[in-house]
């Protein structure tokens, strides 16, 4: 419920700034491709045309709406507030992650692009983008650092069924940040025929405001899909935050509901005070890193350092400008869950639910179930599940140190 | 005026290009800098681009990627290049530097120190690989207060329109990229080269143009050089960085700058 003398929100700015952050750090070589990005983006997003089509892809191909769900028994488990689900999970290739590629895809299908690439950290967001390539018959490869080809083999697998091809970064951390740069470089030499999926809110100027847009439907579906259920608003969001999409997505459509709440979980790794962990909003700096002006996680001189997550799509020094503004701004307030947590949450949704919630996901479930226990029956939680689980079986078994 | 302005009049006066050369701060360890610096002016280097290593080198091949691990495998920081700077200037007070890296180490520092200090180390200005005409104003204000230059990069995919728009922001000289890619990915293409710097000598208005990636060798410089006002040799440099002894890097560096700089006279 707006209050009638608020401005609405809106960003960014024509320049890709929200408030201090965003804008456009690349090289120069890459300027007129986001240009030409842009433009297309700002035409699309008024062309009637362009929103029925991706509407129906959505609908028939990624199979939305996806469900709000009631959660009785995670709620009875936790013993407070009502909570609520927003299944994620069940979309066609089981994580958030094909709202955004299925509409990019469509705006490199206009751009005459005929090579994607994409840099995945959990390998969600290869398989989305491996996934689109395949439906419209365009050459795919992905970009995953050596140490994620290891522990997500099952989705690297899947992006060679797909057919596309998966290229193993072996430089730095060897993880998402590294894939990224690798990403980038590749766009730099072949950004005439080649289009860049990013896969979160974060990059130059469009892709966090276009990211967004595509992933805003999650927010738009679970407003209405609450009132409907509900008759009201809920009292609070949850989301993970590594690049910040699945979080944006939610939360961009609740921004000027002043009642809302609106919770970021970062991953806490091995605990904020260890050092060894990959929560830029809770313990970084603004920086510039992959594009845009944001909360890093650098050493004093200015070098980027490795972080530390047991779930692979959070494992991220860098985080979306728009939550580096919304931190600042106190619409949104950003959290850490430590691995264990996690990894708790993840064992109790799988059994008071029979709901198998991927890693990055599970943050969100665990602080769910702190913050839940605070609040009375009355107050609703309306939580992203962002993934299912599968994918994260062997980094679980082998916790338990079990061979599957 | 830096003395970036002065050598280019000079070189201009005497009718000959100029010969930038780059290598990484601190590679393969920080005692080889100084002295490898000191054999690139032996060898006819008329520029010096210093390059400060970061740990995300977005824009770079693999040959300079490994070239900024083996500065990062000594901790080497932005304070320690300005160092191997201070160091260089006690002997060497007429070679134009240019710092070349990326915006994280510099926004870390904070501009109007990191400005102050190289000012004060005898810095003549920077190129910031990721750090776009638009977003440069800031930056640009700070170090013009301390007279040092900001380089900004012209790539093939720039109009002809924002060349214009990025020469009038930038001084020094504008560095014009010679392909789509990343550094040392392959050599320049010369009749392609010639044909765009043209037009972007034209935007320039009199700054003038550098042309770098894919100059390798003397031929390649050689190739280039009629069409600009001076070339840029990095990755072959940093290639020989890493495959040498660090007690023959000097000698070895001075044969290979002179090599080139032959070619070009
Ligand atoms: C299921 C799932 N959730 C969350 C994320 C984190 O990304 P973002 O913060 O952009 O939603 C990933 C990334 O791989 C993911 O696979």
């Amino acid at each position: 419920m707006p209050s009638s003398n608020r401005i609405p929100y809106e960003a960014p700015t024509e320049e890709g700034r929200f408030g201090d952050y965003g804008g456009r750090f690349v090289a120069e070589t890459l300027i007129h491709a986001l240009d030409e990005l842009t433009r297309l983006y700002v035409s699309v997003s008024q062309d009637p045309g362009f929103q029925a089509a991706l509407a129906q892809e959505l609908k028939d191909y990624v199979g939305r709406p996806t469900p709000l769900y009631r959660a009785d028994r995670l709620t009875e488990h936790a013993g407070g507030a009502r909570i609520y689900l927003k299944r994620e999970d069940l979309n066609h290739t089981g994580a958030h992650k094909i709202n955004n590629t299925v509409g990019q895809a469509m705006l490199a299908s206009r751009m005459g692009k005929t090579r994607l690439i994409a840099e995945t950290g959990a390998g969600q967001h290869g398989v989305a983008t491996a996934t689109v390539a395949a439906r419209l018959g365009l050459e795919c490869q992905v970009y995953m650092g050596s140490e994620d080809i290891a522990r997500q083999s099952i989705n690297v697998y899947r992006m060679k069924l797909l057919g596309a091809e998966v290229v193993p970064v072996n430089a730095g951390s060897r993880t998402l940040k590294d894939a990224m740069n690798e990403a980038m470089r590749d766009w730099v030499t072949n950004v005439d025929n080649t289009h860049y999926i990013i896969g979160s809110v974060a990059g130059p100027h469009p892709y966090p405001m276009l990211v967004r847009d595509f992933q805003a439907v999650i927010g738009q579906e679970a407003r209405d899909q609450c009132l409907a259920a509900e008759g009201r608003l809920p009292d609070l969001l949850v989301a993970c935050v590594g690049g910040g999409s699945n979080a944006m997505g939610l939360f961009y459509p609740f921004v000027d509901d002043d009642g809302v709440d609106i919770v970021g979980v970062e991953a806490g790794g091995e605990g904020l005070a260890t050092g060894r962990h990959a929560a830029p909003l809770n313990a970084g700096t603004p920086g510039v890193l992959h594009g845009s002006h944001t909360y890093l996680m650098d050493d004093s001189s200015g070098q980027i350092v490795e972080t530390h997550s047991v779930s692979a799509g959070l494992d991220y020094p860098g985080v979306g400008p728009e939550h580096a503004y919304w931190k600042d701004l106190g619409r949104a307030r950003y959290t850490s869950v430590d691995d264990d947590e996690a990894l708790a949450a993840f064992r109790v949704l799988n059994q008071t639910e029979g709901i198998m919630p991927a890693l990055e996901s599970s943050h969100a479930v665990a602080w769910t179930l702190r913050e839940a226990a605070r609040r009375p029956p009355e107050d609703i939680i309306l939580v992203n599940l962002s993934g299912r689980g599968d994918k994260d079986i062997h980094t679980v078994a082998g916790i338990d140190g079990i061979e599957v | 005026m830096s003395r970036l302005g002065e050598r280019f009049e000079t070189l201009a006066a005497d009718g000959r290009k100029a010969l930038n050369t780059y290598i990484v701060a601190g590679d393969p360890s920080p005692e080889v800098t100084v002295p490898a610096m000191h054999a690139l002016v032996r060898g006819g280097a008329d520029l010096i681009e210093l390059g400060v290593p970061f740990s995300d080198p977005e824009a770079e091949g693999p040959t300079i990627q490994a070239g900024i691990e083996r500065a990062l495998a000594h901790d080497v920081t932005l304070a320690d290049v300005l160092d191997m700077m201070s160091a260089f200037r006690s002997d060497d007070r007429d070679t134009p530097v240019v710092l070349m890296g990326y915006l994280n180490p510099f926004l870390r520092m904070g501009y109007e120190a990191f400005c102050k200090r190289a000012a004060h180390a005898g810095v003549d200005g920077i190129i910031v690989v990721n750090l776009p005409a638009e977003e440069a104003g800031t930056f640009r204000g700070a170090l013009h207060r301390r007279h040092m230059d900001l380089v900004l990069l012209v790539a093939p995919t720039t109009t002809a329109e924002r060349a214009a728009y990025i020469a009038a922001q930038g001084s020094g000289f504008l560095y014009y990229v010679s392909y789509k890619g990343v550094t040392g990915a392959r050599r320049a293409d010369a009749r392609a080269v010639a044909k765009r710097l043209t037009e972007v000598r034209a935007a320039a208005r009199g700054l003038p143009v550098l042309v770098g990636f894919g100059i390798k060798d003397g031929a390649s410089a050689a190739g280039i050089a009629p069409h600009a006002d001076g070339v840029v040799v990095g990755s072959a440099l940093v290639e020989t960085m890493g495959c040498t002894a660090a007690a023959s890097i000097p000698d070895r560096l001075q044969a290979q700058v002179r090599e080139i700089r032959d070619a070009l006279n």
